[in-house]
């Protein structure tokens, strides 16, 4: 609203009445002055965001140039072996990265089909009542801390699968997986829920009205037409997952390890800082450093799928 | 003098596709249709007119039992489909069988996020057709039914939004047509389109009614004079007269009826 | 053209019927899966860990000996944190979210500010950890104490706040604030008479949310330097001598509830893992306690403000 600069602006006519007049146009200036400084506050705290995001790159950018100035890029993309605080130290990013896109990658093959059917039965067919009391029962299962997810898949989950395969090592990355993949759930199937139910009603009843069946409605017309949404939803999805760390810290093991096999523990980038943090390690020096490597390549793998997404959704907004 | 006593049914159809019998409906707890008795004249048009809120959308939605998919609507009375005397509101009767016998086009043109080819052939996809030869022939006999064949031939595979509005309603009518509908119900079918769409869809009605059975509600008056055989009046929920078009707007039998058509209310 | 008027069924009708009852427990089923592993999760951590908590538990020091060790430092830990994480995250994100919702004009600034919101509100939690070593523990030379691990935490909830904060505003409609400004208030006398108060209810479900996350997040405070052996208390609040208030506490090093579930949980051995079960049991608890109260808090808005 543009009226208290207006006002300011203006030279303001004095109302005449006895008594008024200059003392009634300085209490008017006061409390505009106190407006705008109230509005200043505001907009600083506002600024807040932008100033964390530009201290996050900052401090990712600053570290890692000096973790680059000790190891060449290439080797960094390329050598299959991550042991920094090694007498004989390796800085390849890869099996960190492999360990990130195994326990995601089987997160993500329990998440997106449970999560996506859920969320059609939720917004296509499930009443109302079973809406109330299932979509609370959701948001509950999200607010879980992830130490208690780590505890779960450490201590339950892997003996559970190690009834089926009694060779399943303690650490693997399939418990795990499977666990983050139980953790993002609720995100999918809200997010894919709103997709679905953002689908005008009209739509609905053209299909009804030609003799198709509830599933078939839902199948062949609302999922089509919620697709940029849906897809939207999984790479949110996956961008949660590859940021996850305390389950795999607890329950993948801490020793990177380059391999697709997830019956094989391995270690995340995720994991791999939460291991030096615990340890000791001098400011400054290349142990350090590599932490911030290794948290800019996260930051960079999730800013990509974050836009990604977020110019889905608006796609798809902008549709209906 | 004009409170409603009784209805005033000039003639009935000499051959009827389908019939209501002491039809009511409500929405809740809400009244919505009393007692509606109306015959639907096999290949001919039969239009329901009547002031905004008078229950014509809502008598059309029976048809198909439309109301069924939201909670808290009751059927009263009976509709009853030709030639095998079937009631299509009892209970046993599953909405979808109704629904693969009569079709449905809507007020503002619903065509699917698909191409137009696919559009056409959903109702025949969903009653689980697959051979491709048996979709081509009848979508495009359904498109030149809808006299939309000569302007899509070449473009099947586009998006069918991509039509123009009268277009796309052309396109809903051959979609509901492609599955050989015994009845076909038209929710003020030209109300969103321009003047010139909306003479297109009149001719091709007043073709259509060869093959099928049409009911039609409609807001425009002269639409329904121009193009149906038989006209409905509605009031509040209730059937105020029904008879042959030419003579309820020549010479209705009520004055509710004469009131509306000359526009002294509604 | 009109079909041949069939007394039957069509035969479809009931194969696509079959094919829809078989989604539906498809469908009910995912859905199980999910609320089941709640509920396998809460039951494997009471069974493993209620004996565990009494007295001495909540009241003892961590200890090499799994018998004796306790949770103390833990707990104290995490109130202080929570205290300063709520005292610096909730007044800037709401101050953030009244800016962008009433003052804030369609500027580039504008634009950027709302794009770092969503982005920051997807940023992994641990990364925050580093942004937090490198500037408050190094650069700003705070050390690893309990006042950057709060302001880690602030910066992290800060988006949640600021967009939960954001929708409650924006349920206002529009007319209360034309009628307001119709009388002559001014812009600030508008937000705090009328559009604090009717979205309060709303703004405190979006804190109460915000808390509980924070309190259960354990990679950003372990990236700072929490200690998950700890044999001491931070120094208390309230001294003996005038002026009575003691701010020591904040430059203290500290450990966390997570975080302390996080060490026993990596000690191999029995008695260590009904530890962690019995600080999961209180964790759990907090936070679904707090979740639980946020849902009723806006089931019970729904019901009451209908605009």
């Amino acid at each position: 609203m543009k009226s208290q600069s207006m006002m300011a602006a203006q030279k303001t006519i004095p109302i005449k009445s006895p008594g008024a007049g200059s003392e009634a146009a300085a209490r008017r200036r006061a409390r505009l002055r106190c407006e705008w400084v109230i509005e200043g506050g505001l907009f600083v705290a506002a600024l807040t965001s932008v100033a964390a995001t530009v201290t996050i790159i900052a401090v990712l950018l600053s570290e890692s140039i000096g973790f680059f100035k000790t190891v060449p890029l290439t080797d960094f993309f390329t050598d299959t072996l991550w042991t920094p605080l090694f007498a004989d130290p390796h800085y390849g990013i890869l099996p960190l990265l492999a360990g990130t896109l195994v326990t995601s990658g089987v997160g993500l093959l329990v998440a997106i089909p449970l999560g996506t059917v859920a969320a059609i039965y939720l917004s296509e067919f499930a009443s109302s009542r079973v809406r109330e009391i299932i979509k609370p029962t959701l948001e509950l299962l999200g607010a879980v801390p992830t130490v208690v997810y780590g505890y779960f898949a450490l201590l339950v989950v892997t003996p559970g699968l190690q009834h089926l395969w009694p060779d399943l090592p303690g650490f693997n990355m399939l418990g795990p997986g499977i666990v983050i993949g139980i953790m993002i759930m609720p995100f999918v199937i809200s997010l894919s829920e709103d997709a679905m139910r953002a689908v005008p009603m009209v739509l609905r009843e053209g299909s009804y009205a030609m003799g198709a069946t509830r599933l078939q409605t839902a199948w062949r017309v609302v999922v089509p037409a919620a697709t940029s949404g849906l897809v939207a939803a999984y790479v949110l999805g996956i961008s949660r997952a590859v940021g996850e760390t305390m389950v795999v810290a607890i329950a993948a093991g801490q020793n990177p390890n380059l391999t697709w096999n997830p019956l094989e523990p391995a270690a995340t980038i995720t994991a791999y800082i939460v291991q030096v943090a615990l340890g000791d390690l001098p400011h400054g020096s290349i142990g350090y450093q590599s932490i911030f490597a290794a948290g800019l390549v996260l930051a960079v793998m999730t800013f990509a799928f974050n836009i990604l997404g977020h110019m889905l959704r608006k796609r798809f907004r902008e549709i209906y | 003098m004009n409170r409603l006593d009784s209805p005033h049914v000039h003639d009935r159809p000499k051959s009827l596709k389908a019939e209501t019998r002491a039809l009511s409906f409500s929405y809740g707890s809400r009244l919505a249709l009393k007692n509606l008795s109306i015959p639907i004249g096999e290949n001919q048009i039969t239009a329901l007119i009547g002031p905004s809120g008078c229950g014509k959308s809502t008598f059309l939605r029976c048809f198909n039992r439309m109301h069924d998919l939201y909670a808290g609507n009751r059927y009263e009375g009976e509709i009853l489909l030709y030639p095998d005397s079937r009631n299509i509101l009892a209970p046993e009767v599953d909405p979808i069988e109704v629904r693969m016998r009569i079709a449905m086009v809507f007020q503002k043109p619903n065509p699917f996020p698909k191409s137009i080819y696919d559009n056409v052939a959903y109702g025949l996809r969903v009653r689980g057709t697959t051979e491709r030869y048996l979709l081509d022939e009848k979508v495009e006999q359904a498109l030149r039914s809808a006299a939309l064949w000569e302007e899509v031939k070449d473009r099947l595979p586009a998006q069918a939004t991509s039509l123009s509005g009268g277009q796309q309603q052309r396109l809903c009518i051959a979609r509901a047509l492609a599955t050989d509908p015994e009845l076909l119900l038209l929710d003020e079918p030209t109300s969103a389109l321009d003047p010139i769409a909306t003479a297109s869809i009149e001719e091709l009605l007043l073709d259509l009614k060869r093959r099928v059975t049409i009911l039609i509600v409609t807001h425009n008056m002269q639409q329904a004079a121009r193009v149906s055989d038989w006209t409905a009046f509605m009031y509040l929920g209730e059937l105020v007269e029904f008879g042959l078009t030419k003579q309820l707007f020549t010479t209705p039998f009520k004055k509710q009826t004469e009131d509306y058509i000359t526009g002294r209310f509604g | 053209m009109a079909a041949q008027s069939s007394p039957q069924k069509h035969p479809s009708i009931a194969r696509r019927k079959i094919a829809e009852a078989l989604f539906k427990i498809l469908g009910l089923g995912s859905l199980i899966i999910a609320v089941g592993t709640l509920v396998l999760l809460l039951g494997a951590l009471l069974f493993e860990g209620v004996t565990r908590i009494d007295w001495q538990f909540l009241m003892s020091y961590p200890s090499r000996h799994a018998a004796q060790a306790g949770i103390l430092p833990a707990w104290v830990g995490s109130t202080l944190i929570m205290l300063v994480t709520a005292v610096v995250g909730i007044p800037l994100g709401v101050a953030a979210a009244i800016y962008l919702e009433e003052y804030a004009r369609k500027t580039w600034m504008t634009e950027l500010i709302e794009i770092t919101v969503t982005n920051l509100a997807g940023v992994p939690s641990i990364i925050y950890g580093l942004l937090a070593l490198g500037l408050f523990v190094y650069i700003l030379g705070l050390g690893e104490t309990i006042l950057v691990a709060g302001l880690t935490l602030a910066l992290l909830i800060l988006p949640v706040v600021i967009v939960t904060t954001r929708e409650a505003i924006r349920a206002i409609p529009v007319e209360i604030r034309e009628a307001a400004y119709a009388l002559g208030a001014t812009k600030w006398q508008t937000v705090a008479h009328h559009v604090l108060p009717y979205s309060a209810a709303g703004i405190l479900t979006g804190i109460i949310l915000a808390l509980s996350r924070a309190i259960g997040e354990t990679a950003p405070i372990v990236t700072i330097g929490a200690l998950t052996f700890i044999a001491f208390l931070p120094p208390a609040p309230f001294t003996t001598q005038p002026p009575y208030l003691s701010f020591d506490w904040l430059l203290s090093p500290f450990t966390v509830m997570p975080i302390q579930m996080f060490g026993w949980v990596s000690r191999p051995g029995e008695d260590f893992a009904s530890n962690a079960a019995a600080a999961g049991i209180l964790l759990v608890g907090m936070t679904l306690t707090m979740n639980g109260l946020a849902i009723y808090l806006r089931y019970r808005m729904r019901k009451q403000v209908t605009w």
